[in-house]
C-alpha cells in the first residue's frame, strides 16, 4: 500500500503495461468523445479555411474599394448598430418586466418573446410585411396618416434586424436580472429610491455585463440577418442591401466578389467578438 | 410605557397560510428595542413589514405621528417614502459604488444635492471611523467595515426608525466583539427609535434597552434584560439565559409538574406558576439525599459536556434538567450517558413566579 502511494500516478496505473499505453491512460478522454469532437471542430473550421484559401488576395484591395462593397458594409454596420440600440431600449425594460414582476400570462409572454428565435427569418419578414407593409395592418395607417413607409427602406432593414435580434438581448438580460439579487432593489427602496431610480442606479449597473453580452449577440445576429431583411426591405443597393444580401447577389454573378464580401463579414464579426469576449461574455 | 405616545406604535399582522405573525411593537424616541427569538419566529417578517417591504394583512403601523400601513383603510406607504433606515443582515452594500457613494445614495434619493450628499456621507463615514476607506468598494472592505458602512448608510437618511436585521450575525467572533461595543455607542447617539432583530441573546442584552421575545409569530415575553433573565416564561428564553424552567400548579410551597413530579419552593404560590433554577443549583448523588427538605428525584444522564470550569450534565427522568457539577464530582460519580443517579435542588435556590 505504502509503495503504491509513493509511486507516481501514471506508474501506478501502467504497472506491467507498455509505456505507450501508460501515457494514453493519463489523458483519460475516451475515443468515443474525442473523435466526434474533432470531427465537429473540423466541420466548423473547414468552411472558414476554405474561404481564406479561395480569397483572391492579390486583387483584394481593388475589390474592397469597388463601388457597392463599402456602401453595403457601411449600411450593414449602421443598421446592425441601430437595431441593437432599439433592442436595448425596448428589450431591457421587457426583460425587467419578465424577471422582476408577475402578471397574468407572463409565461406565455416569455414564450412569445422567444418565437423570433425559432421562426424562420423569411416567415418573420412576411409577417412584418403583413403588418408594416404599405398595405399592412399598421403600415397602411402610417402611410396615410404620416406618409411614413417602412417596407423596402433602410428603416425597414433596421426593423427586420430588430425583430430577429431582440430575443437574444431579452434572454441575456433576463438571465442577468434573475442572477442579480433583487434585495439590492429593496435596499435602494429603504434608502428612498423610487423603483425607477433603483433600476437606473442599482439594477442596471449590476446587470451591465449581461446587457453588454446581450447587445453583442444581438449585434452579431443583426449583422448577419438575411431572410427577414430581403423579404421585408428588399435588396436595393445603397438603401437596403446589407452585406449578407450583397454576398447572395454577388454569388450569382461574381463568385470572387462574394468571397471577398464574405471575408469582410467574417473579419468584422470575429474582430468584434474577440474584442468583447474577454470583457463581457465570459464575465456574465 | 409612559403616558406620551411612543414614536413607533405598531400591531403587525401578516398571514402566510401556515405561518401567522401577530405582534404588537412599540418604541420610544431614543429607545433600542430588540426582537429576540429563534429562527423562523417571524422576526425578519416583522422588520420587513415595518420597513415597507411587505404589506400588512392586519393591524397598523404608526411612526412619528404618521400612519404608514393600515390594511383596514387600504393605506400603505411604500418603503421609499417611509422615514426608516435598514441595516440588512448581509448589509447589501451596492457592489458597484464606493463606500462614500453607498452612504450618499440615501440623501441623494431624498433630494440632497450631489456635493452636499457627498459631504454628509463623508461626515457619517468619519463618525463610524471609516474616513480613510471612503473610496473603497464593498468588496475591498472587511466584514466589520462593511457593517459600519451599512450602518452609516442607514443613519444618513436620518430615520425616525432604525431597523437592524441580525446586525452582527455575519461577523466572526473577534469582529463581533469590537462591532458590538461600537454599535452600542452609535445606537445610543441615535435620536430616533431603534428596533433590532436577533437570535443572539448577548447581542440583544448588550444593545437593547428592552427585549421583546418572539416565538411562532407571537410575543411571549417582554421587558428589560434583568426582568427577562430573572423570570423566563418559555423554554426558549430559559435556554437562552441558562436556567431550568418548569411550569406547574402551585399549592403553598409545593409545585406539581406533569401531575407526577413535585418541586419544593420557598415562596408560597397558588395556581399556574413557573419555577426556575440555575443548573449549578442541582446537586447530583449516587444515593438518595438524606435530608428531606429539598426536591429529590431519580434521573438518568443523557449527556455530559464541558461548560466553563464545570461539567454540564443533561438529565432525563420525570423532568429533563441541566446540572452543573465540578470536575471532581463528575469524576467521583463516573458520569457517563446512561448512568442512573439522584438529583436534588434546595428550595432556596429556586425562584417561583406566577405564570398567568
Amino acid at each position: 500500500m505504502t509503495a503504491l502511494r509513493e509511486a507516481p500516478p501514471d506508474a501506478r496505473r501502467g504497472d506491467g503495461r507498455s509505456p505507450n499505453r501508460r501515457r494514453r491512460a493519463g489523458s483519460r478522454a475516451p475515443l468515443l468523445l474525442v473523435v466526434p469532437a474533432v470531427i465537429g471542430l473540423v466541420f466548423l473550421l473547414l468552411p472558414l479555411a476554405g474561404l481564406l484559401v479561395r480569397t483572391p488576395w492579390t486583387t483584394l484591395p481593388q475589390r474592397l474599394t469597388a463601388p457597392g462593397v463599402l456602401d453595403a458594409l457601411r449600411l450593414s454596420l449602421l443598421s446592425a448598430t441601430l437595431a441593437t440600440i432599439v433592442c436595448v431600449v425596448l428589450g431591457v425594460p421587457l426583460a425587467w418586466l419578465l424577471a422582476r414582476t408577475s402578471f397574468p400570462g407572463q409565461r406565455l409572454v416569455r414564450a412569445l418573446v422567444t418565437v423570433p428565435l425559432v421562426l424562420p427569418p423569411v416567415v418573420g419578414g412576411v409577417a412584418l410585411l403583413l403588418v408594416f407593409g404599405r398595405r399592412g395592418l399598421l403600415g397602411g395607417w402610417l402611410d396615410a396618416t404620416f406618409g411614413v413607409t417602412l417596407a423596402f427602406t433602410t428603416t425597414g432593414v433596421v426593423l427586420a434586424e430588430t425583430f430577429v435580434a431582440m430575443p437574444f438581448l431579452v434572454i441575456a438580460v433576463e438571465g442577468a436580472l434573475r442572477a442579480a439579487d433583487p434585495r439590492f432593489e429593496e435596499a435602494a427602496a429603504t434608502l428612498g429610491a423610487s423603483r425607477w431610480t433603483a433600476f437606473r442606479r442599482v439594477t442596471l449597473p449590476l446587470v451591465a455585463p449581461g446587457v453588454a453580452a446581450g447587445a453583442v449577440l444581438c449585434w452579431a445576429r443583426a449583422l448577419g440577418e438575411f431572410g427577414a431583411t430581403i423579404t421585408f426591405a428588399g435588396n436595393y443597393p445603397g438603401r437596403t442591401q446589407t452585406m449578407p444580401l450583397a454576398v447572395y447577389l454577388a454569388l450569382e454573378t461574381d463568385l470572387q466578389a462574394a468571397v471577398v464580401l464574405s471575408l469582410v463579414l467574417l473579419v468584422v464579426s470575429v474582430a468584434i467578438l474577440a474584442g468583447l469576449r474577454h470583457r463581457w461574455i465570459t464575465a456574465s | 410605557m409612559t403616558a406620551t405616545r411612543p414614536l413607533l406604535e405598531a400591531h403587525l399582522v401578516v398571514d402566510r397560510g401556515v405561518f401567522r405573525l401577530d405582534l404588537a411593537v412599540s418604541a420610544a424616541a431614543g429607545e433600542v428595542v430588540a426582537l429576540l427569538g429563534p429562527n423562523g419566529a417571524g422576526k425578519t417578517t416583522a422588520l420587513r413589514a415595518l420597513a415597507g417591504l411587505l404589506p400588512l394583512d392586519g393591524g397598523h403601523i404608526d411612526l412619528a405621528g404618521e400612519r404608514l400601513d393600515d390594511p383596514a383603510t387600504r393605506r400603505f406607504l411604500p418603503a421609499e417614502r417611509r422615514p426608516t433606515g435598514v441595516v440588512f443582515q448581509d448589509y447589501l452594500l451596492f457592489p458597484h459604488l464606493t463606500a462614500v457613494e453607498n452612504v450618499a445614495f440615501g440623501p441623494r434619493c431624498r433630494g440632497v444635492r450631489r456635493r452636499e450628499a457627498r459631504e454628509q456621507a463623508t461626515a457619517w463615514l468619519r463618525r463610524v471611523g471609516l474616513a480613510e476607506h471612503a473610496h473603497r468598494r464593498p468588496g475591498e472592505l472587511s466584514g466589520g467595515q462593511a457593517q459600519r458602512v451599512a450602518l452609516a448608510r442607514a443613519l444618513a437618511v436620518r430615520p425616525a426608525l432604525l431597523l437592524l436585521d441580525e446586525p452582527l450575525a455575519a461577523l466572526d467572533a473577534r469582529g463581533r466583539l469590537d462591532t458590538r461595543a461600537e454599535l452600542h455607542r452609535h445606537l445610543a447617539d441615535h435620536a430616533g427609535a431603534t428596533l433590532l432583530v436577533t437570535h443572539d441573546p448577548l447581542d440583544a442584552m448588550v444593545l437593547a434597552d428592552r427585549l421583546i421575545i418572539v416565538e411562532d409569530g407571537r410575543v411571549v415575553q417582554e421587558g428589560d434584560a434583568t426582568a427577562v433573565t430573572a423570570r423566563p416564561r418559555t423554554e426558549y428564553v430559559a435556554r437562552l439565559v441558562g436556567l431550568n424552567l418548569y411550569r406547574g400548579r402551585g399549592a403553598g410551597t409545593t409545585v406539581t409538574v406533569d401531575d407526577s413530579f413535585t418541586l419544593t419552593v420557598t415562596e408560597p404560590l397558588h395556581g399556574d406558576v413557573f419555577v426556575a433554577f440555575p443548573p449549578a443549583a442541582v446537586a447530583l448523588h449516587a444515593e438518595p439525599a438524606r435530608d428531606g427538605a429539598g426536591t429529590c428525584w431519580r434521573g438518568t444522564v443523557s449527556g455530559v459536556e464541558r461548560h466553563g470550569d464545570n461539567v454540564r450534565v443533561r438529565l432525563t427522568g420525570p423532568v429533563t434538567a441541566l446540572a452543573d457539577v465540578t470536575p471532581a464530582t463528575a469524576a467521583e460519580l463516573r458520569l457517563h450517558p446512561g448512568l442512573p443517579l439522584w438529583a436534588s435542588v434546595a428550595p432556596a435556590q429556586t425562584r417561583a413566579y406566577p405564570a398567568a
